[in-house]
């Protein structure tokens, strides 16, 4: 089972949310921070990390002297990382998104593969559980890329062992939050119920309903805000998983880096029934689809 | 032209109910939602939309069934796994597709069409502390980088109109694609943080982007007495690197209270957190040049 821990708006409490499930599930798990421009889980789960594998991107590379000036690949190339000015072709790798069409295009062989460094990979353990995150490099604009070579290692890892993937996203609901959920069986939408968690919360749910998958949510520092959303996922039919108390002590406690379901029995018993709730969720999608 | 941009790198440290705030405390100004993503600043400027614009960008491939012999050449050759067979035809998936381009160009029956996206809206609109210029793009969509990058120019274009000298614009988290189109051109950037061990890692990060990019930068932490050693950390980090540390906020439910209103905080009357706010941003004023 692959659960996402999403959320539209920034800070609401999704790693906090993950690193607590992840600490008391009850299976053989692999935790995977997704949010690759700003990985925060392991901040929260000290895995001991291996050293980090390089992470690249093909993008072409140009030999001025075979370039005949066609103007195909400048045609042809959708993010300006080619250009003819002054009679010589440019390549802007930095641009590139590497789809590999200039490359396919050129008869005169002028264009060739190379790579661009995206960022690193990381592999550890923490206890029990197996860890697994991405690091962008900082100047790198294209994320997606880098989640997708995470994703694969992910895919072989849990492919090997049958493991359960709880996974970190980013935040936002555009390209990099998509590709961060769009295998995961399971989404958990964080939010708290002021007036931005909330207006983000609809996005994030617009964005990730046409997906299909079961979803829920996490109220985080309930008590703090309106009520709109309560009444929002009612009419959704959205299941509320989780509330977790908008109380200081537990700001204080994330704040020196501990995890939120080790802080007091009754929030180790909120990410108990998170975790329940979450396997009936999946369960019952699964049913769904056996029927479908 | 000063361009100010607040960001965090880390979500919900606080950039939108500070931008919100010197909004309302500074003069002449075009203020600006960089998040076009998740914005969320007009929850507390309530912009008047004057005017509206769809927002285009990118292209789709289409395959149109009809012409498709099925020789899954466009499978092959998509590096984003967009293209898949379906019975006897192909099929684009649109949640994929990057709009490179490449399926279209070596399709031997020339059958894949390849239309631009509508994905957002751009606004101009009038709120109670001056021009606004802000956009939403369609939930799950791309090319978030072009609109910010539209969004700064007509910033810049409108203050040239209305001969305004400054643009104060709130950014998104993070520091991929809208964050990098954000910087360009900025002359200060707000870097606000929170004294928690993500807080500042992400700060760190969006300091080494500032970095890259050559631009200045000053800090503000936010919630600084929920925890005293990672402030005192953070303006450790700070000294070290001649960041100009611009405010020690306190953590305060007043900043909730303003959010539930819709109000800035410092439209809520005199109070030490709105004392400091201004006293932030007199500094920023003066390092923005």
């Amino acid at each position: 089972m692959k659960i996402s821990v999403a959320s539209g708006k920034g800070g609401t409490g999704k790693t906090t949310v993950t690193a607590s499930l992840a600490t008391i599930w009850d299976s053989p798990l692999l935790a995977v921070d997704l949010d690759v421009e700003e990985p925060n889980l392991h901040l929260f789960l000290h895995p001991e990390l291996g050293p980090p594998t390089k992470a690249w991107m093909e993008v072409p590379e140009l030999d001025v002297g075979k370039c005949n000036l066609c103007g195909d690949c400048v045609e042809l190339c959708q993010f300006k990382a080619l250009s003819i000015m002054i009679s010589t072709l440019t390549l802007y790798p930095d641009m590139c998104h590497g789809c590999g069409g200039c490359i396919a295009i050129c008869k005169e062989k002028a264009l060739s593969p190379a790579k661009r460094e995206l960022g690193e990979i990381y592999e550890g353990k923490t206890g029990d559980i197996d860890f697994l995150s991405g690091t962008l490099r900082v100047g790198e604009a294209m994320t997606p890329p880098l989640m997708e070579q995470v994703k694969k290692r992910m895919a072989v890892i849990i492919e090997d062992s049958g493991k359960d993937v709880i996974l970190d996203a980013p935040p936002g609901v555009s390209c990099p939050a998509i590709c961060a959920v769009i295998d995961s069986d399971v989404i958990v939408l964080v939010t708290d119920a002021t007036p931005f968690g909330f207006y983000d919360f609809k996005l994030a749910w617009e964005s990730f309903a046409p997906l299909g998958k079961p979803m829920g949510v996490v109220i985080n520092r309930a008590g703090m805000g309106t009520d709109d959303i309560y009444q929002f996922c009612a009419e959704k039919n959205i299941p509320l998983l989780a509330e977790i108390p908008f109380d200081r002590t537990i700001a204080e406690a994330y704040s020196r880096g501990r995890v939120i379901s080790d802080v007091s029995k009754e929030l180790n018993e909120v990410f108990a029934s998170l975790r329940d709730k979450i396997r009936v969720l999946a369960d019952q999608s699964g049913k769904e689809g056996s029927h479908a | 032209m000063r361009e100010i941009l607040i960001i965090s790198g880390k979500g919900g440290t606080g950039k939108t109910s500070l931008t919100a705030a010197f909004a309302h405390i500074s003069a002449n100004k075009i203020i600006c939602d960089l998040d076009v993503d998740t914005p969320d600043l007009h929850l507390l400027l309530q912009p008047d939309h004057e005017k509206e614009v769809e927002f285009h960008a990118g292209n789709e491939a289409k395959i149109d069934p009809a012409g498709c012999i099925s020789c899954g050449i466009c499978e092959d050759m998509c590096r984003y796994n967009a293209i898949h067979q379906e019975n006897d035809t192909f099929v684009v998936d649109p949640i994929r597709c990057e709009g490179c381009k490449v399926c279209v160009t070596f399709c031997p029956e020339q059958t894949i069409s390849f239309p631009e996206k509508h994905c957002g809206t751009w606004y101009v609109s009038s709120t109670r502390f001056g021009t606004m210029v802000h956009a939403q793009l369609f939930p799950g969509e791309e090319n978030s980088g072009r609109l910010v990058s539209l969004l700064k120019n007509e910033a810049k274009k409108l203050a040239k109109e209305k001969n305004i000298d400054c643009i104060l614009s709130d950014g998104a988290p993070g520091i991929g694609c809208p964050v990098i189109s954000s910087l360009s051109g900025t002359n200060f950037v707000v870097l606000v943080t929170e004294p928690t061990p993500s807080g500042r890692h992400d700060l760190e990060r969006v300091a080494a982007l500032c970095e890259h990019f050559r631009l200045r930068a000053g800090v503000i932490v936010n919630k600084a007495d929920l925890n005293v050693d990672e402030t005192e950390k953070i303006e450790r980090f700070c000294r070290g690197k001649e960041y100009p540390l611009l405010a020690k906020l306190p953590h305060d439910s007043l900043v909730t209270e303003a959010m539930v209103k819709g109000v800035a905080v410092t439209e809520l009357g005199e109070s030490a957190i709105g004392t400091e706010i201004r006293q932030a941003w007199e500094q920023i004023e003066k390092l923005a040049g």
